[in-house]
C-alpha cells in the first residue's frame, strides 16, 4: 500500500500537470485504485509510477480511466427497475417530451436498460437520453451498443426480475461473442464527456440517474454533485441513486420526497 | 491468553466468512450481550442479489443494534454492521464508512481481504480480525495486513469448520494469534467485551 503522503503527492501532481482534481474523491477508494493500477502495471516504486504519470500523457489517461470505476450492468437492482416501470414511467408518460440524464453512465448498460423500458411503455419516440461520463473510452463502448454476449444470461434474468415480459434477445443481434443492441434504442441517445467535479449543468431534465458514482466521492463532492443535479432537474422530476447512496447529507429535508423504499427521490419544490 | 491488552484496545471487531460460516454466527451472535465499546463488522460472501435478507436475519439474532450500511455513514462503536451484497466496504480516516462497487476480489464482492486491509489501514492495532469457514482463499491477505499493522488475528479451528479451506489457507500462510473453535470464539468475544 502507498503512504498517505504519496497519495497526496499523486493528487497534487495530477492537478498541477493535467488540471484534474482527485482531491475530493473518497480517499479510501482512491488509494485502493492507485494501488491496483500500480500492481496491474508492475510498479514497485511509487515514484517511478508517478513520473510516468507526469511525463507520459497517454499513460496518465490510462491511469484516470483505470481509477474511475467502470463496473455496471443492465437492469442492475431489478426491484429498482420494477418501481421505475410501474410507478415512474406512467408519470413521465404525461409529458410531451422526456429528457433523461445518465450521469456517470460508464459503458452505458443502464442507459440501454432505460431505453428498453421507455420503448416498452411506448415512450421512446418522445424521449432523449443524455449519457455522460468522465471517461472517453467507456463512452466509445456505450455509443456502439456492443456488449459481451456472455453477460446476456444475467441481464435477461435481471430484465425478467424487473418485470420485463418480452424475449430479451429481441433487443440485440448476437454475433461472434458480442451482443449488438438495436439502432432504434441507440438513436435516442446522446453521449458526451462530462466531469461532475468541475463541469456545470447543461440542460433541464425530467429524470437524472447517477447510480454508484457518488460512492467514490467525499461528502463535499457528493454535495456538489447533488446540487448540480438539483439545478438540472425540473420541478417534480426524479433523481435515482445507487442502492446504498443517499441525498440526506447533501440537501435540505423537505425539498425531495423519496419514492417507496427505493433510492429514488422526487423534487417537490 | 493475555486478552486484557487486546480487549482494552479493540475498536473494530471484524469477522469474515464464506460457505459454512452463517451458522457459526448464528451460534455466536445470540449469546453476546449488546456490545458498547467497539464496532462489530461482518463480511460474508453471499449470492449476488439486491435484497437485505442476511441483514434482517442477523438483526434479529443480535442484541447489538444493527445499522444498515449506507455510503459515508458515521462508523460508531456499539453497532453491528453487515457489509451489503455487491459492495466492498472501506473505512475512511474521518470515521465514516465508504462503499465501493469496483471489480470483484477473490471472485467476491464483498471481499473479506478488501475490508480487512481497509480496517488495518485506518484502525491498525485496534482491529481484531476473525476468519471463519469457507472454500475460498479470501481473507488470508487481509489477516496478514491486520497482523502487520499490530492488530490481533483469530482463525476458526479448521476441524470445527464446515469448509476448512479458508481457515487452513490462512494457517498455511501466517501464524494467527489464536486458532479457536466456535465455542472458543464466543468466549473470546465475551472476554474482549469485558
Amino acid at each position: 500500500m502507498i503512504e498517505d503522503i504519496e497519495l497526496d503527492t499523486f493528487i497534487n501532481d495530477v492537478y498541477e500537470y493535467y488540471g484534474f482534481d482527485f482531491g475530493n474523491y473518497s480517499r479510501a477508494s482512491l488509494k485502493r485504485r492507485v494501488n491496483r493500477i500500480m500492481q496491474l502495471d508492475g510498479f514497485s516504486s511509487f515514484y517511478d509510477f508517478l513520473s510516468k504519470v507526469k511525463y507520459e500523457a497517454d499513460y496518465y489517461k490510462r491511469v484516470v480511466d483505470e481509477i474511475t470505476v467502470n463496473v455496471t450492468e443492465m437492469f442492475r437492482d431489478p426491484s429498482f427497475y420494477k418501481v421505475l416501470r410501474n410507478e415512474i414511467l406512467p408519470v413521465l408518460a404525461t409529458k410531451p417530451f422526456i429528457r433523461i440524464w445518465h450521469a456517470g453512465c460508464s459503458s452505458g448498460e443502464e442507459v440501454y436498460s432505460m431505453a428498453i423500458l421507455l420503448n416498452e411503455a411506448g415512450l421512446l419516440h418522445k424521449s432523449i437520453l443524455y449519457a455522460t461520463d468522465i471517461n472517453s473510452k467507456v463512452l466509445e463502448t456505450a455509443k456502439k451498443g456492443i456488449f459481451p454476449l456472455r453477460m446476456m444470461k444475467d441481464y435477461s434474468e435481471n430484465y425478467r426480475d424487473s418485470g420485463g415480459q418480452e424475449d430479451f434477445s429481441n433487443y440485440y443481434i448476437a454475433n461472434y461473442g458480442n451482443a449488438k443492441f438495436s439502432e432504434d434504442l441507440i438513436k435516442k441517445m446522446v453521449f458526451s464527456q462530462h466531469n461532475l467535479v468541475s463541469d456545470t449543468s447543461f440542460n433541464e431534465f425530467d429524470m437524472i440517474f447517477c447510480r454508484n458514482v457518488l460512492i467514490y466521492f467525499d461528502n463535499d463532492l457528493q454535495s456538489r454533485a447533488i446540487n448540480l443535479f438539483d439545478q438540472s432537474l425540473s420541478i417534480l422530476g426524479f433523481l435515482a441513486l445507487g442502492t446504498k447512496e443517499t441525498i440526506k447529507y447533501s440537501i435540505g429535508q423537505g425539498k425531495y420526497k423519496q419514492v417507496q423504499k427505493e433510492k429514488l427521490w422526487r423534487k417537490i419544490k | 491468553m493475555e486478552k486484557n491488552k487486546v480487549a482494552a484496545n479493540c475498536k473494530v471487531l471484524i469477522i469474515g466468512g464464506s460457505a459454512g460460516s452463517l451458522h457459526v454466527l448464528m451460534d455466536i451472535l445470540p449469546n453476546l450481550p449488546a456490545i458498547r465499546s467497539f464496532a462489530l463488522v461482518i463480511v460474508l460472501h453471499r449470492k449476488h442479489s439486491d435484497d437485505v435478507t442476511l441483514e434482517e436475519l442477523l438483526k434479529i439474532k443480535s442484541k447489538t443494534p444493527l445499522k444498515f450500511i449506507e455510503d459515508k455513514m458515521p462508523f460508531e462503536p456499539g453497532f453491528l454492521y453487515v457489509v451489503p451484497s455487491n459492495y466492498h466496504l472501506l473505512f475512511e480516516k474521518n470515521g465514516t464508512l465508504a462503499l465501493d462497487s469496483s471489480e470483484k476480489v477473490n471472485y467476491s464482492r464483498p471481499s473479506i481481504d478488501v475490508s480487512f486491509e481497509a480496517a488495518a489501514e485506518i484502525y491498525s492495532s485496534n482491529v481484531i480480525g476473525i476468519l471463519l469457514s469457507g472454500s475460498n482463499a479470501d481473507g488470508t491477505a487481509g489477516l496478514q495486513a491486520i497482523q502487520k499493522s499490530g492488530g490481533t488475528v483469530v482463525v476458526q479451528n479448521p476441524t470445527s469448520a464446515d469448509m476448512p479451506f479458508m481457515p487452513n489457507n490462512a494457517i498455511q500462510n501466517m501464524i494467527p494469534d489464536y486458532i479457536l473453535t466456535t465455542e472458543e470464539i464466543l468466549k473470546f468475544i465475551l472476554l474482549i467485551n469485558g
